[in-house]
């Protein structure tokens, strides 16, 4: 009987490719943030009433990724920033390889600003890589308050929290007091914010923290 | 969700590091998987037989090395035991939580039979 020895991250491979992104996207000077939510929480709305907010600001850039169709890359066009589809045929997540690869659709000398939205769902992202500079998650308020119990590893790996869809409060049973609360249990350096992209309340709010991260963007 | 994708990374792992030659004498893959990595090994090790039914590695074992969710507590210093997803010290109830150990999905070893 022999052994070979390896102590390897089973991930390593992902890790490696993640550590390629980040050092490229470093190099532009490019804030890239890796947007996670379950389906339907309106990850594509709030990145609409995002750009909306933003006009011509920033230059800003968009992967989607989708298990299948371009319908959210469609959406995204229409706010004439280049957006890049990812169909995944089935795939539960995005990986680093993948978005290596949908970079080389885009020029990163004229972005300020990438944003990955990942396919929808909150177990498998939580564990990908991709060379973003944070997570950030998104639940809606008709998900109710106990999401972030159920699904702890994806709140305590990202840095920022958008509760969307408080429009809706009014019309149903979700305690807005406990889902901040549990949220912070798991994860209390999360950064909060509650928007509707209906009313567009929070957007602003949202923008601005967005635009404090980027700092000053260069001449692009 | 994704035991089968981490079981084709194992695989690649694997292949990488065996032998020309000796594959079909894998006889197990140590792997340690932490209480907090999102990996169920049960799933995990129903896809690992999957994908090597009818190649050389047929009958390969994984060896899981099952790892707790531990985390050293910021406001009174204790080393504990947490339950899943339970980031609060079962000594002091704080929720400032260091993690030290749970994440882990790591392939340690392959056994080799002679």
């Amino acid at each position: 009987m022999s052994v070979i020895t390896i102590e390897r991250k089973v991930l390593a491979k992902n890790d490696e490719i993640a550590a390629e992104n980040r050092t490229l996207f470093e190099r532009h000077g490019i804030l890239v943030f890796n947007l996670v939510s379950s389906p339907g929480s309106g990850k594509t709305s709030i990145l609409e009433r995002t750009l909306e907010h933003l006009g011509t600001e920033l230059k800003v850039a968009v992967i989607e990724g989708d298990v299948q169709t371009d319908l959210d890359a469609q959406r995204i066009a229409r706010y004439n920033v280049p957006a890049v589809q990812i169909v995944t045929r089935g795939g539960c997540h995005l990986d680093a390889s993948l978005i290596r690869d949908a970079l080389q659709k885009l020029d990163l000398s004229k972005i300020d600003l990438l944003i990955i939205e990942n396919v929808g769902n909150l177990v498998c992202p939580a564990n990908y890589d991709l060379g973003e500079a944070f997570k950030i998650v998104v639940v809606s308020t008709t998900e109710g308050e106990d999401k972030p119990l159920k699904y702890p590893g994806m709140f305590r790996s990202a840095s920022v929290l958008i509760i969307n869809k408080t429009d809706l409060l009014p019309y149903i049973n979700c305690d807005l007091a406990k889902l901040r609360e549990n949220a912070h249990s798991i994860n209390p350096a999360l950064e909060l914010f509650e928007t509707s992209c209906t009313t567009k309340s929070g957007i602003p709010e949202w923008c601005l923290w967005l635009k404090k991260k980027i700092g000053k963007p260069g001449n692009k | 969700m994704h035991e089968l994708s981490v079981a084709e990374n194992i695989l690649e792992i694997v292949r990488q590091n065996v032998p020309q030659g000796e594959e079909q004498n894998v006889k197990s893959i140590k792997l340690r998987i932490g209480a907090f990595s999102g990996i169920v090994p049960d799933s995990l090790e129903f896809c690992f037989s999957a994908i090597t039914e009818g190649t050389l590695l047929k009958g390969a074992l994984l060896d899981i090395e099952h790892i707790p969710l531990t985390g050293l507590c910021n406001t009174c210093a204790t080393t504990d035991r947490l339950e899943y997803g339970i980031f609060v010290c079962p000594s002091c109830g704080s929720g400032d939580i260091k993690l030290l150990s749970g994440t882990e999905l790591q392939v340690v070893e392959i056994e080799i039979s002679d």
